[in-house]
Order: structure tokens, then sequence, then C-alpha cells
């Protein structure tokens, strides 16, 4: 029931609380609104119950085995919340003064230079608040570098076809036209292809790596080296920092400029859509061009640098200094793993993906790299399910929610046919990895023996199949009933 | 096995093109395309009238699945698009090679169709995709 269903008129949230409404005299007639809003009218207590409800309803990394992983909801440590949730920070108004946030700016400025060592680039910039945000900090930096030597010719951003789809829009946005690089058939890029593309017009490369198909791409000297004796900048997407964090540095692998999702890797969750952080790091051809706000240090008292400090800066991308809280969690998060901690992230991150893909390999599933170890994910192809009992990825992610597990990405990357992108994370225990493969081989065993069953799933969750085509053909997404508020 | 009919030519991006014999060729996407892609939900046409290099990228469909770029096969001037896909673009999953055709195209040069796949090199293609 919508919680608009539940409204009765003159209902109110102090259900016995004696109601009184302030006056509104002294507003201008013209400014009163002559009507009053279509608010649902539910006690406290409704309210309460409803969205207590709905959240029941909900699956969560809290309760279940969530493989969408690092990418958009791996378990973060509570600690990093309470921590970030301490008063001081909480209350501190965006526009109080250096002097008056020497703490929080602090916490900023070792953040920043525990980013630098993890990735290994010479500075780093937290002012983006989200992914994309950090993206196009990266390219417009890459822009500005090119311009500042009067390298105006350089207008292409190559990138692989394997891509998350932000990258070419982030380069279409900071003015580039975009050039796409095929992917070999063993997960790698297109050497050959891109050895092709590159010349007097390459503005730069952005890459994933590992990449969307769940592979480290083991060409990276060779596609650095293209790239740059091109004249070429190298742009490394942060998406997949979970797979190699404190392992491999991008800096080392000769990327000159990279985002990180603090929202993904560093301890805050992605699946709400929001807010993000998107801190970018640089080498040092590309340092003035750093986004502003940063937090510098002089003795012992911290203060911001501004575009006064840096005329060559892009500008600035919000604002006030970005996201504070999801930087918070990122510094409370580095500060309790520490250097050793976040080796141990990316070695169980890819000891989980690799013990899974062989556990379901065995079962009989098909990985779409059969040659490659996985990184931190992998992607298991259905086609033959799909082609043989009728039963699509679709199919067997629906009838995963009936055994208890939320589906993993299904049909992405668009690449490979009828894919499940599966991402355990570190934080999962082995029985829950083989309660998973059971799982699926369960699903396999009923599309050989009831396809039409599983095509119907799920039959145990409060909402049935849902016919997703008409809902995308005809949206319906508001409320126009009315409430007796507004009548 | 998908339908590939005989008279039409292809590209190995799943477009087929058929040569209209007055300097037009008429563009839509494979049976195999409509299939793998499932059901339509949106198709973003090109302007008519608007210059296309071959491959460019001209027009997007959309579905529950994925969303995917349309490459002409060939250079041309886009001379008329199929509007009732905007408010039925499943006439394309009903019938990829006849209602569903996409977009009409003036050819800069009646050569261009001779680099194309034929059917049988087509299905040749499908089968090495897999």
């Amino acid at each position: 029931m919508l919680i608009y269903e539940q409204s009765r008129a003159g209902r109110r949230a102090t259900a016995q609380a004696p109601s009184e409404t302030a006056p509104v005299d002294h507003l201008p007639a013209a400014l009163r609104r002559k009507r009053r809003p279509d608010l649902p009218q539910v006690s406290e207590l409704q309210a309460v119950r409803h969205y207590t409800r709905l959240s029941q309803k909900n699956f969560s990394i809290d309760t279940q085995f969530y493989p969408l992983g690092s990418c958009t909801m791996k378990y973060n440590p509570r600690a990093c919340n309470s921590l970030a949730s301490l008063p001081g920070f909480l209350a501190r108004h965006p526009a109080a003064p250096a002097t008056h946030s020497q703490g929080i700016m602090a916490c900023l400025l070792e953040l920043q230079d525990m980013l630098k060592f993890v990735t290994g680039m010479h500075a780093v910039s937290l002012a983006p608040a989200a992914g994309a945000q950090g993206e196009l900090a990266g390219v417009l930096m890459i822009r500005a570098y090119h311009d500042a030597r009067g390298d105006h010719e350089r207008r292409e951003i190559l990138v692989p076809d394997a891509a998350h789809g932000t990258n070419p829009a982030s380069a279409i946005m900071a003015g580039f036209q975009v050039r796409e690089i095929p992917t070999g058939s063993n997960g790698d890029v297109d050497i050959d292809a891109l050895r092709a593309a590159v010349g007097p017009r390459t503005a730069g490369i952005m890459l994933t790596n590992p990449s969307t198909v769940g592979v480290f791409d083991r060409n990276i000297q060779a596609i650095a080296e293209t790239v740059h004796a091109a004249g070429g900048l190298l742009y490394y997407d942060g998406a997949n920092l979970n797979a190699i964090l404190g392992k491999v540095r991008p800096g080392d692998m000769g990327f000159d400029v990279i985002h990180m999702n603090l929202h993904k890797t560093f301890s805050t969750p992605h699946g709400g859509g929001g807010p993000g952080a998107g801190p970018v790091g640089v080498s040092k051809r590309l340092e003035p061009y750093l986004p502003v706000p940063l937090v510098s240090r002089d003795g012992d008292r911290y203060r911001w640098l501004t575009e006064r400090d840096r005329p060559e800066s892009i500008g600035r991308m919000t604002a006030f200094g970005g996201n504070m809280g999801i930087l918070l969690r990122a510094y409370i998060y580095a500060r309790l793993l520490g250097a050793e901690g976040m080796r141990r992230v990316a070695e169980y991150a890819t000891l989980n993906a690799n013990y899974l893909l062989s556990c379901l390999r065995e079962a009989g599933f098909q990985p779409a790299y059969p040659q490659r170890r996985a990184s931190h994910e992998f992607i298991v192809t259905l086609k033959r399910e799909a082609k043989e009992l009728d039963v699509n990825a679709m199919d067997f992610a629906k009838r995963l929610l009936d055994y208890g597990y939320h589906a993993p990405t299904t049909y992405f990357p668009l690449l490979v046919p009828e894919c499940l992108l599966i991402e355990p994370t570190e934080s999962e225990a082995k029985e829950d990895l083989d309660g998973f493969v059971d799982a699926m081989t369960r699903i396999r065993a009923e599309a050989e023996s009831e396809p039409q069953m599983v095509k119907g799933a799920p039959y145990k969750l409060p909402v049935r199949r849902l016919d997703d085509v008409r809902a995308a053909r005809q949206l319906d997404l508001a409320w126009r009933g009315g409430t007796e508020a507004g009548q | 096995m998908s339908n590939v009919p005989a008279d039409l030519k292809y590209a190995e991006s799943h477009e087929w093109i058929k040569d209209n014999g007055d300097g037009t060729a008429t563009v839509g996407i494979t049976d195999h395309a409509q299939e793998a892609l499932g059901d339509l939900v949106f198709v973003e046409l090109p302007e008519v009238g608007k210059q296309l290099a071959a491959k460019d990228a001209c027009a997007v469909v959309e579905s529950v699945k994925a969303a995917s770029d349309i490459y002409t096969p060939v250079g041309g001037e886009v001379v008329a698009v199929n509007d009732t896909l905007e408010g039925a673009p499943e006439t394309i999953n009903d019938d990829a090679y006849g209602e569903g055709w996409i977009f009409r195209i003036k050819l800069d040069d009646a050569a261009q169709m001779g680099a194309l796949l034929d059917a049988p090199g087509y299905e040749k293609a499908l089968e090495e995709e897999g």
C-alpha cells in the first residue's frame, strides 16, 4: 500500500499533541500558497511502520550475499560511519573558516597523502563529488595540459569498448571526440588496433584495469608506451581499484591521471545512488591543473589552497571542498586498514572471486574468458543454458532471489551474451560463497527439469516477476490520486 | 538459427541493408540482433537530411537489457526514417526485415554495397561469434 493511500484528512504526525498552526499573516498574500500541498496525512507511527516494512522488503548487504560487489555495495565497516558521524564533524558548517576547521583539514591532508601513497600518484585533489565528476576533472586536466603546450590538435580520446559507459560520456563533456578500441577475445585491449589508432590527434586513453570484463590487462606496459610515444596521456578509471589496492599502483603502471571512487572501495555504500566522492590523482606534469580546493600545511596550520595559489587549476567541481562525510569515512577506513590491510583487501577480493569462479566452473558453468584468471570479479555466460534450455541469465537472476541471494549484475558488460558479472568482495566467508554455488547448481537442475517454473520466478518475494518491458514502454511513476489535503 | 534472407546485404555489426535499385538503400537490424537484444522499448532515429559516413553510429535501439548503437553500413544522406518505431519499437521484434526498417539512405557511391557481407557471409560471421 502506498503511503498516500493511508492518508486521512486532518491526521497529523504528532497525534496527541495539541495542534496549532502558526499564522502566516506576515507573508505577502502573493507568496502564500492557495492550496495545501498534496502530502500524505499520516501519524508518526504509521510513517515509521510504512518505511520499516518497505526496508524489510529490501535485499541488503546486511542481510544477504550481494554479488554486485564493490561496484555497488561491498561491506563497509560500521566503525567508519560511527567515527565520521562524531558531532564535531557532523555539526561543522561548510562555510566555517579554516581557523575553525583545523581538525577536519588535518584528516583531509592525511587522506590526500594516503591516496597518493596507495595509487603511486604525485598529487591528489579530493574535490570531485562523484566518480563521473572525477572522470570529468581528469579529462579536463588532460585538455588543459595539451592546451598549455599549444598542442590544440589533440582532441581525440581513445576508449576501449569494455570501458564503463561514463568514460566516453566524460570525454565528450570535456569537448573531446571519442574513438573506440576493440577488446580481443582474451579480454585484453587489442594492441594492434591501439597502435593503428594513436597519432597526432591522440589526447589520451581512458582505461579501467582490471577491466569491466574482470581481467587484468597484461599489456598495460605496451599500452602505456604506445600512447605516451604518440604524445597522449593515460587516464585510469579507478572503478575496479578494489582488485589491486596496495598491490599494484596505477602510478607505477605509467598512468598520468586517476580517479578513485571512495564510495566503492573506501567504505561508503554506493548502491543508494549517492552522494559519492571521486578524488583525482595525477602525475607531476598534470599537478598544476588539479581542481581546487586542496589542503596544505604551513608549519602547524592547515590551509586551503584556492584559485589564488593555483592559477592554472581547472577550477572548482563543487561549491565547497567535496563531500566531507564520504571523505571522512575513507580517511577512517584507510587509517583502520593501513597499508597491510589494503593489501589484504586486494588479496581476499581476488581470492574470493577466483574461488567462486573455479567452483562455478566445476559445477558446469561457462566462464566468459576460460583461459583467464579472475581479478576481483568475473563473468559467467549462460548462452548455452539460454540456447539449450531456453532459460536465460535474467531467469537465473530472478530465481536466485527465491534462494535468498541478490542477483549479480546481468547483461553487463554488453560484449558478453547472457552474462552474469559476479563480484563477491573480500568480506564474504567461504560458507557463503559455497551457498551461492549450491543455489546456482540447483537452479540449473530446475532449469533442466522444469524450465517454465524457473522462467516464472521469483515466487517468495513480495513482488513477483515484473513486466519490465511494459514498465519501460509505459512509464508511470507519479502518484496521481491526490489526497484529501489537496482537495 | 535466426533468419538471414538471401536477398539482403549485412554488416558484422548486425545491420541489414537492402538495395532499392534507385540509388537508395534501406537499413534495419537483423533478426539475430533483435533476438539478442530482446524486447525493444525505445528507438532513437537519425535526422532526415543528415550526411553519414560508412560505419557512423547514427541511431540507438534500447531494450530492457541494453542500449545499442546502430551503425550505417554505407555512407550517404538519410532520406527517410521509420517514424512508427517511435511509438511502437516492438515492430522491430515482430518484423525486423519488413515493417521494422529503421532508415533509408541515398548512397554516396553504389559500389559500397559490394564490400558488405552477403547472406552466407553473415551466417558464417554469426557462427564464428558463437
